[in-house]
């Protein structure tokens, strides 16, 4: 059956120059589809750190994992840092098989997110 | 779990998730897309397209992409023979081989190879070249293995097949379409043929001109009125154009006779409905009946009629119909033994004769039709025949109920079959 097309807002809040993303529990083409949008429109809009939050992510299949290799080359292009914190155990083997790792770092919440963007 | 299953179940999944966004085939261009996002997130492949192979352009056209900006928007030349080569590659390859191959035919196509594309996948159905993935370097920055070259030939053909598909999808409609408009020129083709036929009738009777076409019309508005189907009202409008084709072939000098028809004359007419049918009998109309409904639309309801003397619902319902509007038109018209009548007496005469020559449900169809017009439910189809000869109409509203009235429900001998 088809998703339905309404538009849900993606979560999102800002702590200084860092722009904090909330991913949903099923990373899918909807879902994928509106963490990219929120990213580029925070890139455009000048912010270079993006934290990607998985807390509420049990899942992520075939097409979000392409979606986010889409914002990881974006954030590349814009010179901007991408961290994804709160990855469950599952999901973060799935980005070090897959490479994902080499061009993100992994932080275990968003504290440790923030500390990393502090210390670059 | 290790590495390798957990490998396995992502790209597993990747396949199971593709072979659905394949069956559904509502949007074609999202189909694609979603197929392509599953194909490059099955390995994490940062760049890639999707291109369709058009035959008859010898082009590849691009139907999906990322990451690799601008250059393959325009549509890339591929010759027939360079189509086929690529086809004989067929889907499943090892990484040497397809690179290989791959280089020979990027060094001919320059355009492709400034992309700096690691993989080229064709898309291949039945042996012939539907398409081509092109796809850069995996995030991880890892070379392509076998391994990885299975699961995206098995991924690439399930791409292939869902085009493929949609194509021929695509051309069966067309040609649905093509289809049904020769059949809906063929079929304006035999209106027209059958409305010359008709005009060719009524020349032959100088005081009946229109005649036929407006019983085709009249038969039409009664037989909606009845909740005939579109292609019912089509027939019966027809039938009444048709219906005194017979007298093509009865003595012009009885036809034009400034009289009433003499005892011999009134033979010679009434030999037309026979010969009419023997004419339409021969021809093989998309309606069935139309030869028997201009056999008998001189038959009545108590058997008096001719030629065959039919009672009641031996009458095909479409002969019922086209008598009362070959009646209505006959006497709201001049002849040449009698000026015509007004709307009064046409309608009394149709209360006098309802259940012996007329059925009641026509009659009631007919009355209906003519009030909803009056009375402006309905288009004007029925006035405005009747415009031009008579100035008012309105007057009649009264007697039009009563008949109604009367006969509504006596008999449904006439409805659709």
């Amino acid at each position: 059956m088809a998703e339905p097309s309404r538009e849900i807002a993606v979560q999102a809040r800002s702590v200084g120059n860092v722009a904090i993303i909330y991913a949903s529990d099923y990373l899918n083409k909807l879902s994928g589809e509106r963490i990219e949008r929120e990213c580029r429109r925070q890139l455009e809009s000048g912010c270079r750190t993006l934290i990607i939050n998985f807390r509420d992510t049990e899942l992520v299949n075939s097409i979000g994992v392409s979606i986010l290799v889409g914002v990881i080359d974006a954030a590349e292009q814009s010179t901007a840092r991408l961290i994804f914190s709160d990855v469950n155990n599952h999901t973060a083997n799935l980005f070090e098989m897959l490479g994902l790792t080499r061009h993100v770092s992994l932080a275990a919440d968003e504290a440790e997110a923030l500390s990393l963007v502090s210390e670059a | 779990m290790d590495t390798n299953t957990q490998r396995l179940l992502h790209t597993f999944s990747a396949l199971a998730d593709l072979g659905q966004e394949i069956s559904d085939t509502n949007d074609f261009e999202e189909m694609l897309r979603n197929s392509f996002h599953l194909l490059l997130g099955s390995l994490a492949i940062r760049r890639g397209a999707v291109t369709e192979y058009d035959r008859e352009a010898g082009t590849l056209r691009l139907i999906a992409s990322r990451g690799f900006g601008e250059s393959t928007n325009d549509a890339l030349e591929l010759p027939a023979d360079h189509a086929r080569e690529l086809a004989s590659f067929g889907s499943t390859m090892t990484l040497d081989g397809a690179t290989r191959r791959a280089q020979r035919f990027l060094e001919d196509h320059k355009a492709l190879a400034s992309i700096e594309i690691d993989l080229l996948l064709p898309l291949v159905v039945r042996e012939r070249l539907i398409g081509i993935v092109l796809l850069g370097e995996k995030a991880s920055a890892e070379k392509y293995t076998d391994e990885d070259l299975e699961v995206l030939s098995a991924l690439a053909r399930h791409i292939g097949v869902g085009i493929h598909s949609h194509r021929l999808l695509e051309e069966v409609e067309h040609k649905a379409i093509e289809n049904q408009r020769l059949y809906d020129g063929l079929r304006k083709i035999y209106k027209e043929t059958v409305q010359a036929f008709a005009a060719a009738i009524d020349i032959k009777d100088r005081y009946t001109q229109g005649h036929s076409v407006r019983v085709g019309k009249y038969s039409e508005i009664i037989a909606r009125e009845m909740g005939w189907s579109d292609e019912e009202v089509e027939g019966i409008t027809i039938a009444g154009y048709l219906h005194d084709i017979g007298k093509l072939i009865v003595d012009l000098s009885v036809i034009n006779s400034p009289e009433r028809f003499s005892a011999k004359d009134s033979k010679e007419m009434s030999r037309h409905p026979s010969a009419g049918y023997e004419i339409l009998a021969r021809i093989n109309h998309p309606y069935a009946e139309i030869p028997l409904m201009a056999r008998y639309h001189h038959e009545r309801i108590d058997g008096n009629g001719y030629p065959d003397g039919l009672k009641g619902d031996q009458i095909p319902p479409g002969a019922k119909i086209v008598t009362l509007a070959d009646s209505f038109d006959a006497m709201t018209t001049d002849r040449p033994y009698r000026k015509k009548l007004p709307l009064e007496d046409v309608l009394e005469d149709f209360r006098a004769n309802t259940g012996t020559q007329f059925d009641p449900a026509v009659v009631c169809a007919f009355c209906r039709a003519f009030l909803n017009e009056i009375e402006g439910r309905k288009e004007k189809r029925l006035l405005n025949l009747l415009k031009k000869n008579y100035d008012e109409v309105e007057s009649v509203t009264p007697l039009l109920n009563q008949l109604i009235s009367d006969f509504d429900g006596a008999s449904l001998t006439a409805t659709a079959h």
